[in-house]
């Protein structure tokens, strides 16, 4: 798993011949354009977000260069309550998820992680085969309703809890510990559940937060499920407002019914904007501190899935 | 990464390469007693989630047994009981299934759009891999990857909400052109246009993400091949063709293979997002056809028919695709097959 750390080549070898110009300058154009069509979205939006309505017209719709700062949507959205509680809703759904999805995938990870335990083959094969045979939605979406998990968050979460991929990249990782560690433990007289506590845990840190984000970002950006099973406005999810204020105004024969919006006039530009910015956010603001763990060698094998 | 490569799942055919180094297995001959005193922590520790696969994924593939039937909703106080007191119906509904047009234009449209992504995006993280590595900055590259890799933890909601403001009739570049006197038209609602559309959302979400595996790939390259190719005199893109390609191939081979066995599945939420403002006809994929003829439209047999119908065809191609693998003497998908 070290080579795709380690490979990074600090500088350029000396049998390589040196670039040439137009060479830099077409890999820098390209490169510039792929960053900037992933930053101007978001920086249009944000701006957006905090312009005056004023700023807004002058520009006719989306602003891009900053001008007249103006929280008052931001105000609006948290003091309506509708924004507000779906984003609270989502966090809820967010946490507890990601708490059940990692504990599930974690204990189920060490309890695999050792081949020649008992009913090893049969359990493991028992997981990998959710890759190739799925549910499908319909005969899903009639046993979540028929267990009365319809309009219970419930049913964004327990569908979803456990993804067999990611368990078999914690599982891997776990087998990758020197089993003299384990045993040294064994012998001292620790269980089953002080190893993983004590031992297996602290070292995968790594593997951990990635799989917690994965089932974390899941979880927050869930629309389809939330759809099928949340019909009460006052249930709704964060992705569910945001479509409802963005583009249930484009098609109006959005799917489910349009919530009612709370505003008698649709939303205006900034108030829209702000929303999109709100559920953006928390994946803004968690994701750099997993991305680091990203070369750690957890994706090059999570990315096969 | 030949380590990470190796999960163990199906050891019945004999891999072409040598299997994960596994622990041999202790005490194998112990009573069941034994090991059940020595293991059952461990079993106990697989259980939460095995039965939350039992429940959440086995039960409801079993429920598949709809298709079959002639499903009546009020046949028993719960779906579940509902769908085991329906009669049997052989495959009627599978029949139907093939009479309705609006289902081959699904198909047709999935077909489409999967080729037209294959075709024009799936060398697109491969080239974007290349040129990341050929970055020599050690912060510009991981710089580049932070801001390309973000897009793939979107969601559709937000991503089509981007490309809406972004080219939408109303958005930043419809708005572009206008100021500089330019008539624009609307992207987002053409349905001419619209497999370009979603095929550029798609790259926009994952190009950047797309790269990590072949980045990856690239490091695991001997670097003295290099060496040796430009001491023979080989310039940078007889390198890139003798050595660099090669080198990739067992991993574009492996996701050639998981991309035919997804060959019927498109995203779903992209396009249920955007199946009313393009039109049924251009935006219709078997996913979305599922979703409408089984629960907008209650008719649940046909539906999950649909449903099985696309699950077995994509489980199928899996097995043609990694059966190909082999017989070109590449490894295959261990990890998902």
């Amino acid at each position: 798993m070290s080579p795709l750390t380690k490979s990074r080549r600090p500088e350029r070898p000396s049998w390589e011949e040196p670039p040439t110009l137009i060479g830099q300058l077409i890999k820098g154009t390209v490169l510039s354009a792929v960053v900037l069509a992933v930053l101007i979205p978001m920086w249009s939006v944000l701006v957006t977000s905090v312009s005056s309505k004023k700023a807004i017209a002058d520009a006719g719709g989306m602003v891009f260069m900053p001008r007249d700062f103006d929280i008052s949507a931001y105000v609006l959205i948290f003091t309506r309550g509708e924004v507000s509680g779906a984003v609270w809703r989502s966090m809820l759904v967010t946490l507890a998820g990601t708490a059940l999805s990692l504990g599930c995938t974690v204990l189920a990870a060490y309890g695999l992680s050792r081949p020649g335990s008992l009913w090893h083959r049969p359990l493991l094969l028992f997981f990998l085969i959710t890759f190739l045979v799925g549910p499908g939605l319909i005969p899903s979406y009639l046993l979540v309703t028929s267990l009365g998990l319809k309009d219970s968050h419930w049913a964004l979460i327990l569908p979803a809890a456990v993804n067999a991929f990611n368990l078999v990249v914690v599982r891997q990782f776990f087998m990758g510990i020197p089993a003299e560690l384990l045993d040294s433990a064994r012998i001292d007289g620790a269980g089953e559940w002080a190893i993983l506590g004590r031992i297996v845990l602290p070292l995968s840190k790594a593997v951990v937060a990635v799989v917690g984000l994965f089932y974390a970002v899941g979880y927050w950006n869930m629309y389809f499920n939330a759809v099928l099973y949340l019909n009460n406005a006052d249930d709704h999810v964060a992705q569910q407002v945001l479509q409802a204020y963005i583009l249930a105004g484009q098609s109006p024969a959005g799917i489910g019914s349009p919530p009612a919006l709370g505003f008698s006039a649709p939303p205006s530009l900034a108030v829209k904007m702000a929303v999109v910015v709100v559920v953006l956010i928390p994946i803004v603001i968690v994701y750099p501190f997993i991305q680091r763990h990203f070369t750690k060698g957890v994706i090059a094998g999570a990315i096969k899935g | 990464m030949s380590s990470t490569k190796v999960a163990g799942p199906v050891q019945a055919r004999p891999s072409p390469v040598p299997p994960a180094p596994e622990a041999p297995p202790k005490r194998n001959r112990s009573s069941f007693a034994a090991r059940w005193r020595r293991d059952r922590v461990l079993l106990l520790m697989t259980a939460p989630a095995a039965l939350l696969l039992l429940v959440f994924h086995y039960i409801p593939t079993l429920g598949n047994i709809v298709a079959f039937k002639d499903y009546d909703q009020w046949s028993g106080s719960t779906a579940v009981e509902a769908i085991v007191n329906s009669p049997w119906i052989g495959f009627t509904n599978f029949a139907e299934l093939f009479e309705d047009s609006q289902f081959w234009d699904a198909l047709r449209n999935t077909l489409a759009i999967t080729t037209f992504q294959l075709v024009f995006f799936f060398p697109l993280p491969i080239a974007l891999a290349i040129l990341l590595n050929s970055v020599v900055s050690r912060r510009l590259r991981s710089f580049i990857q932070t801001v390309v890799y973000l897009p793939h933890f979107f969601s559709w909601v937000l991503v089509v909400t981007f490309f809406v403001q972004m080219l939408g009739g109303a958005g930043l570049l419809a708005q572009t052109l206008r100021d500089n006197g330019v008539q624009p038209w609307d992207v987002m609602t053409d349905p001419d246009t619209f497999i370009v559309l979603v095929s550029t959302e798609s790259l926009w979400k994952d190009v950047g993400w797309g790269t990590i595996v072949f980045l990856a790939a690239l490091t695991a390259i001997d670097q003295s091949l290099y060496e040796a190719a430009a001491s023979d005199g080989a310039n940078r893109w007889r390198r890139l063709w003798h050595v660099t390609l090669p080198g990739l191939r067992p991993v574009v081979i492996l996701l050639l293979i998981l991309q035919l066995g997804n060959s019927l599945s498109v995203g779903f939420e992209q396009f249920i997002l955007q199946r009313d403002a393009v039109g049924r006809q251009a935006a219709e994929v078997l996913d979305t056809y599922v979703y409408y003829l089984g629960l907008v439209t209650q008719d649940y047999g046909v539906g999950a028919a649909a449903g099985l119908f696309k699950a077995a065809i994509g489980l199928v191609l899996i097995l043609i695709a990694n059966k190909l693998a082999h017989r070109f003497g590449e490894q295959g998908v261990f990890v998902k097959s």
